[in-house]
């Protein structure tokens, strides 16, 4: 789990999906191809773009979430706390000699 | 050679008909009894010469499917020109209509996407 969260970071397309999911929560399919393509300049298909969001909900940053005919992708920052708490140290920088 | 027609799909007309009307503000042009179904079409108040859309019944096999999917991934069926999105957004979220997409500025655009209750998402757009 840990290795997918580091594979799913290392491509500047997912980074950009989670860009753009950090703007706005719940998004469709549609919604994030278009800011991909109109606001990122990212030129893909909604295949591509699929398998790059298969990529980020494996590594649980991107939860998928149905209501009746709808689907929506949410931002899940969760997984980031094991980056956080592997190199990250909680007493700060000022406080070792 | 211009646009006359266009079409999309719905799941009962006379629902359509209430939804296109009334909550889109559209105007009934043509209603024709064929069958079961009819040739119902709405225009344009800004425009009752112009094109105008077919609230085509749903009813052929190969329909459901493809809307599914599309609906699924969130993908307009058609497309709508306003003034101003953000306006029509509160005006129409006012009216209860639900939005898979919030007004969004896509470079030279703002678009919105909404569900019109018949088994589509439309998209509305202007220029930003």
């Amino acid at each position: 789990m840990v290795d997918d969260l580091y594979k799913a970071l290392a491509d500047p397309t997912r980074r950009a999906i989670l860009d753009e999911l950090t703007e706005r929560s719940g998004q469709t399919l549609f919604e994030i191809c278009s800011r991909l393509s109109v606001r990122r300049q990212f030129d893909m298909s909604r295949q591509a773009v699929s398998q790059h969001l298969a990529v980020l909900e494996a590594a649980g940053l991107v939860e998928t979430r149905r209501e009746g005919r709808y689907k929506f992708h949410d931002l899940n920052t969760a997984p980031l706390r094991h980056i956080a708490e592997r190199w990250i140290r909680a007493d700060g920088p000022e406080g070792n000699p | 050679m211009k646009i006359h027609l266009s079409s999309v799909f719905v799941d009962d007309q006379d629902e359509a008909l209430r939804f296109y009307t009334e909550v889109l503000g559209f105007l009934k042009k043509t209603e024709v009894p064929l069958g079961e179904d009819r040739w119902l079409t709405v225009v344009s108040p800004e425009d009752p010469e112009g094109p105008e859309l077919l609230l085509e019944p749903a009813g052929h096999p190969a329909v459901k499917p493809f809307r599914d999917a599309l609906f699924e991934d969130g993908i307009p069926a058609t497309a709508f020109a306003v003034r101003d999105v953000h306006a029509e957004f509160a005006r129409l979220r006012g009216l209860g209509v639900r939005f898979t997409q919030e007004p969004l500025e896509m470079g030279p655009v703002t678009t919105a996407v909404l569900d019109d209750t018949c088994g589509n998402l439309i998209q509305i757009v202007a220029a930003a």
